[in-house]
């Protein structure tokens, strides 16, 4: 599998990643090469193999559905670039 | 022994006060940072507060934990309430944590004065440290060498005995490499044996906080301390925290280990000298035989799949909304999203995102990040069958010497393929301690020791029993 410049610009738009042409020109080459080196993989035969996700033996962890204190409004406020009151401001949606 | 009970006792006998402990470390420690890139923030007037408030409870007759006084330093990808911690990127470069990673409060618990916040590779993305966003790190052993990475500032600063410890995070390799190449001891947990939360997720299930120490005792010291259940982790085990420190001194007598042989590929300098050490352990009493663990050259593709995905989706919040940097130019939200990570994330990184996004992305799932995590169950097979016949398993850190700055940053291939020793150990859970085991070329060359999950107290007995037997910990390196 090669990777073209319209992929490299399909995934920069998926990652939200605004590259100029300069870096998709350099990215196309550079994921060419590392995902070349990922096609190793294909060396083994793994039809018969189950994923491993996760090495602990932990699936789902629940806790009981009980009200605890969580952060400050003001804390969770305190690093954000723009605000509005409570909020979290950011440039027009639509 | 060794220098955390040394300084204790001298603090409890008031030999030493706290303030005059931490003072004389802080005046070493800005003089050497200068030379060696250590730290992107250095906490003088936290620090000299709290080895006040030592001394008080000392003068006072209140007991102290056993870290009380004993200057550390912290990685600065673990959140330290209201001490600014970037990540080493400028994605985050005014952002002040709300709250404090749970090994970090269960560090102060105990008395531990943090200097500053340990520089890195950015988002822990590289193993030499020079891609960090703010400065380089160099090797106190050679300042033309990399200290190894992503940890590179808090083993270095060990190293050069700026702090007595510090902590790394390890999601590759990320603490035994940098503590091979800096001639200390690093521990990378079993994944679950120490808590998370706080960390600045890179790849969450291979990522791992460990210590990192001048000498095995005081490594031990502290992953008792920071180890142990978190209910704020929903990945952490539910197991008591280690008792390293009580076992350390048991006989290895009829110790068993395995030598895989996929792993003895590297620089012939670095053969010897394990080599050498290995011949020590039989001198020791151990069983040393050559093993195989046959799927090793799969790990290191698998690996960056894995890795590059979940980075790709625990990046995503960086998105300029509600903490980190934005870029104020753009009248749309997406706009103002993509130029804000195109900005202010580095090469590295963007690269890492790329990857694990197309990996991720629809059509190719089933190609790469499945078949990865298929490369996965075969990995962790081999490690299985090898326990069932040895205790530990050793091999080296790395490959080579610690390289000279700029020598591989611009291939990211041959810098990924100097991971080849350590990223199975992430990617199979298990624990895994880098201990030095001599020196060639007046450089430190590191062993890893390797055990089955959840057997840090025995690969701490067996690297503190083979470093009774050498002085490569004593040794301290002239930075010039």
């Amino acid at each position: 599998m090669s990777i073209t410049k319209k992929d490299i610009i399909h995934v920069a738009d998926l990652a939200r990643l605004g590259l100029n042409d300069e870096e998709t020109i350099k990215y196309e080459k550079e994921l060419n090469d590392v995902l070349n080196f990922m096609e190793k993989l294909n060396e083994l035969n793994t039809d018969d193999v189950e994923p491993t996700s996760h090495v602990l033996d932990i699936h789902n962890v629940f806790r009981s559905d009980v009200v605890e204190d969580s952060l400050d409004v003001e804390d969770v406020l305190a690093n954000a670039p723009d605000r509005d009151e409570d909020y979290f401001k950011v440039p027009s949606i639509l | 022994m060794g220098k955390i009970k040394d300084i204790h006792n001298q603090l409890l006998n008031k030999e030493i006060s706290a303030v005059e402990l931490i003072k004389e470390y802080l005046a070493n420690l800005k003089v050497s940072e200068n030379k060696l890139g250590t730290y992107l923030a250095i906490t003088e007037e936290k620090a000299i507060a709290d080895a006040l408030a030592i001394d008080k409870k000392i003068s006072n007759g209140e007991s102290i934990g056993l870290l009380a006084g004993i200057p550390m330093g912290i990685k600065d990808n673990i959140s330290t309430k209201g001490i600014i911690t970037t990540c080493g990127s400028k994605i985050l470069e005014n952002y002040k944590p709300v709250y404090n990673a749970t090994v970090v409060n269960k560090l102060y618990h105990e008395g531990g004065i943090i200097l500053g916040k340990c520089n890195m590779d950015e988002f822990a993305m590289g193993s030499s440290s020079e891609n960090s966003a703010y400065k380089l790190v160099r090797n106190p052993w050679d300042i033309d060498r990399v200290p190894g990475g992503s940890s590179g500032g808090s083993a270095a600063t060990v190293g050069a005995e700026e702090v007595v410890f510090s902590l790394g995070s390890d999601t590759g390799g990320s603490i035994r490499q940098p503590a091979g190449f800096c001639g200390v001891a690093g521990m990378k947990p079993t994944y679950g044996r120490v808590s998370r939360y706080g960390l600045i997720a890179y790849a969450s299930s291979l990522d791992q906080i460990g210590p990192i120490a001048k000498n095995v005792e005081d490594c031990a010291i502290v992953h008792d301390i920071i180890s142990g259940y978190d209910k704020m982790d929903s990945t952490s085990a539910n197991m008591p925290s280690t008792k390293s420190l009580d076992n350390i001194n048991r006989d290895i007598k009829g110790l068993r280990i395995g030598v895989p042989k996929e792993y003895f590929g590297g620089d012939e300098k670095v053969l010897k000298t394990l080599k050498k050490a290995l011949a020590k352990f039989e001198e020791m009493g151990a069983i040393v035989e050559e093993t195989s663990l046959p799927h090793t050259e799969y790990a290191l593709p698998a690996y960056y799949i894995i890795a590059s995905a979940e980075a790709s989706s625990n990046l995503a919040r960086f998105d300029g909304v509600r903490y980190g940097a934005r870029d104020f130019d753009q009248n749309d939200v997406t706009d103002m999203m993509s130029v804000t990570r195109d900005k202010f994330f580095g090469k590295e990184v963007k690269k890492r995102i790329m990857i694990g996004t197309y990996a991720l992305s629809a059509g190719y799932y089933d190609a790469y990040y499945l078949k990865a995590l298929k490369v996965r169950t075969l990995l962790k097979r081999d490690f299985d069958e090898a326990f069932k016949k040895y205790d530990v398993l050793i091999t080296p850190v790395a490959p080579t010497l610690p390289f000279k700055i700029g020598e591989n940053i611009k291939d990211s291939i041959t810098m990924y393929l100097g991971d080849i020793c350590t990223v199975t150990i992430n990617l199979v859970g298990i624990p895994g301690i880098a201990i030095p085991c001599g020196f060639a070329d007046g450089l430190p060359v590191g062993m890893q020791i390797l055990g089955k999950p959840f057997s840090e107290e025995l690969l701490f007995n067996v690297a503190h029993r083979f470093e009774q037997n050498n002085d490569f910990h004593l040794r301290k390196p002239e930075v010039k």
